[in-house]
């Protein structure tokens, strides 16, 4: 099955709720409506000529002062027939959540941890949503353009450093800077 | 062994408690790479676990937002420390497809000889390691030795022992050095040798062969759920690697197997390893064998043609592409090294460094090194999204790169190959003891670098 008639046969199925299909640079891409990325993902898994059987990747970009804000994207490979697909979908602010794909690929659990993690996009129907690399009291979530990237939030307060000589150019680190 | 279960049962009946929590890692002996299990044993069984990871999170996605693309290079170096090379060639090519960027041949060949060298220093630390862990001391040193001649070939090449840099956006840093070819030639010979031992050492040895052999069992369906890639998922007989299925670079050209597994445990990685280090060394002398002449890089403005075949172009009409090229001059030639098209470049699109030694020689290669290094310049891939994978030493290492049109990447991900499998290995280890996972844990190969980012 070639590459063009995958995303003519998502375009016929889910007509109604693509935003956009494209292939640039030879990588296919749907972009579809979060309400429907469960039944769009549940017919690439189980489709027997599609068959997406691997979740390649999951993750989401911040495109700070657009709408809507987020996107997640989603890197499917089918072990059978060997194409490739990306799947994206937009994700506003106001209303930061996503439909989880934990049910279809185990894959997607510890992925979509590090998204909420790194984001604040909340997946819904997720098993145990919770902080993977950040520890869980860290405030914020890094990957977001407003979050700067010099921001210390030590686990284990900093302690003083020992002045040596000039005072001013001392090694001394702040607790709270931003 | 019935008294002694008996005695124990009375004992749990008698204190009320069967199961035990026990806390392995993040620094222990037997773990390489920060990472902690939490498990619920009985007895030696384990019964629950829960890992624990993020000890060593840098914020590497982060850090290469705020930068040039050209110095997103060295933090990729750190994802995968033991195979800094396969990370920076990863990385060069989501860069390189979002461009549209043809690497000279020249450089492929050396991206597919030096990502097969880093391929055995890779196996060749898990095995060790792994190994190691499970009391046998002599085949870690003799695979470190082996490991060290590698690192020290590849500091020949690139000048350092593991933070190389050596991947430029449309090449390589540096042509191989001379000599090159007669020392590899001698490494590899030595480390099939090596590799020999191993197998005389291990393959058959009984302790090795009792504690790895059926344990640390995955099967396809979980492999295929979790989307593990790599010797893995080899190991449980699908075949899959990126190297045949989605070739990039030239390895189409070559002609080597794809090992698999059966059993989907840890003698079969074990296995597989092994021998896909015997391939990759195959790889090597291939290509050792047929690597053209040419440029290693790009040059500052895109593509490279020969001067000769320009003026063809020119008077045949085809004008269109030539704005995109650049001529490849012939110094003997008199007046060639003049550039024919200059007027018509256009200035804006920018690709490779210019090689060191004329940096430091000659104001316009300078001037051009600086116009691409610093903040502000640099290269500016259109706007889009690409998404490359190469076949990294534990799986499909992926980069997606999304481009907003500045000479700073606005999303860089990496798609580490042992993340997923950290996600599916809780299922694995609550079939086991506590002895099988140092095993399992071992053929992992976790790389809390990439792992953690």
């Amino acid at each position: 099955m070639d590459q063009k008639s995958i995303l003519d046969l998502i375009r016929e199925k889910f007509s109604d709720s693509i935003i956009e299909t494209h292939s640039r640079l030879g990588q296919d891409t749907v972009v579809i409506e979060k309400t429907r990325l469960i039944d769009l993902a549940g017919f690439l898994k189980e489709d027997p000529e599609l068959k997406f059987n691997i979740l390649a990747d999951l993750t989401a970009v911040d495109y700070w002062k657009k709408n809507p804000r987020f996107e997640v994207v989603y890197h499917l490979l089918s072990l059978d027939n060997r194409p490739r697909l990306r799947v994206k979908t937009p994700v506003g602010e106001d209303d930061c959540t996503a439909p989880s794909l934990c049910k279809l690929w185990p894959a997607a659990n510890w992925y979509e941890r590090e998204v909420f993690d790194m984001f604040g996009i909340r997946f819904e129907g997720h098993p145990d949503l919770k902080r993977i690399l950040m520890y869980p009291g860290f405030k914020g979530h890094p990957l977001r353009k407003d979050y700067p990237k010099t921001r210390h939030q030590p686990i284990v307060k900093y302690r003083d450093l020992p002045v040596h000589g000039n005072p001013n150019t001392t090694t001394h680190r702040k607790n709270k800077d931003d | 062994m019935t008294d002694r279960l008996d005695l124990d049962n009375k004992l749990f009946e008698q204190t009320g408690e069967r199961e035990m929590f026990v806390n392995f890692g993040p620094s222990h002996p037997s773990m390489h790479g920060v990472i902690r299990i939490k498990l619920i044993a009985d007895g030696e069984f384990v019964k629950k676990t829960e890992i624990d990871i993020g000890y060593l999170h840098r914020g590497f996605e982060k850090e290469c937002e705020s930068g040039p693309y050209t110095h997103c290079f060295p933090y990729t170096d750190r994802l995968n420390y033991v195979s800094p090379l396969i990370n920076n060639f990863g990385f060069a090519l989501a860069v390189e497809e979002l461009m549209e960027l043809k690497v000279p041949e020249r450089a492929e060949y050396i991206r597919v000889i030096m990502s097969e060298l880093s391929r055995i220093t890779d196996h060749l630390t898990c095995i060790g390691a792994s190994a190691m862990e499970l009391g046998a001391f002599t085949a870690f040193l003799y695979m470190m030795k082996a490991r060290e001649w590698i690192y020290e070939l590849i500091e020949s090449v690139t000048g350092a022992h593991l933070t190389i840099s050596y991947a430029r956006i449309g090449g390589v840093k540096a042509d191989l050095p001379a000599g090159f070819t007669d020392h590899c030639l001698k490494v590899l010979k030595e480390t099939a040798r090596v590799l020999d031992e191993i197998d005389v050492l291990l393959t058959r040895n009984r302790i090795f062969y009792d504690r790895t052999r059926d344990t640390g069992i995955i099967t396809r369906d979980e492999a295929l759920g979790y989307g593990v890639t790599g010797p893995f998922l080899r190991s449980t007989g699908i075949e899959y690697d990126v190297r045949k299925d989605f070739p990039y670079h030239v390895y189409d050209r070559f002609d080597f197997e794809i090992p698999v597994g059966w059993r989907g445990d840890n003698y079969d990685r074990y296995l597989v390893r092994m021998e896909e280090m015997r391939q990759s060394i195959s790889i090597i002398r291939q290509a050792l064998k047929t690597i053209p002449e040419g440029p290693t890089l790009v040059d500052s403005k895109g593509n490279l043609i020969d001067a000769a075949k320009m003026v063809d172009l020119g008077k045949s009409g085809q004008t269109d592409n030539l704005v995109n090229l650049e001529a490849r001059v012939e110094p003997t030639l008199e007046g060639s090294e003049k550039r024919i098209h200059s007027q018509i470049r256009d200035p804006n699109f920018k690709a490779g460094l210019p090689p060191k030694d004329q940096t430091y020689t000659n104001i316009e290669a300078l001037m051009n090194h600086f116009m691409i290094v610093m903040d502000g310049h640099g290269i500016r891939p259109p706007k889009g999204e690409s998404y490359a994978f190469v076949e990294g030493g534990n799986g499909e290492l992926g980069f997606y790169v999304v481009s907003d049109g500045t000479d700073h990447p606005w999303r860089v991900r990496c798609r580490p190959p042992c993340f997923p499998i950290m996600a599916g290995l809780h299922n694995i280890l609550e079939r086991g003891q506590i002895a099988d996972i140092v095993a399992t844990f071992g053929s992992v190969n976790m790389i809390a670098g990439e792992l953690d980012r």
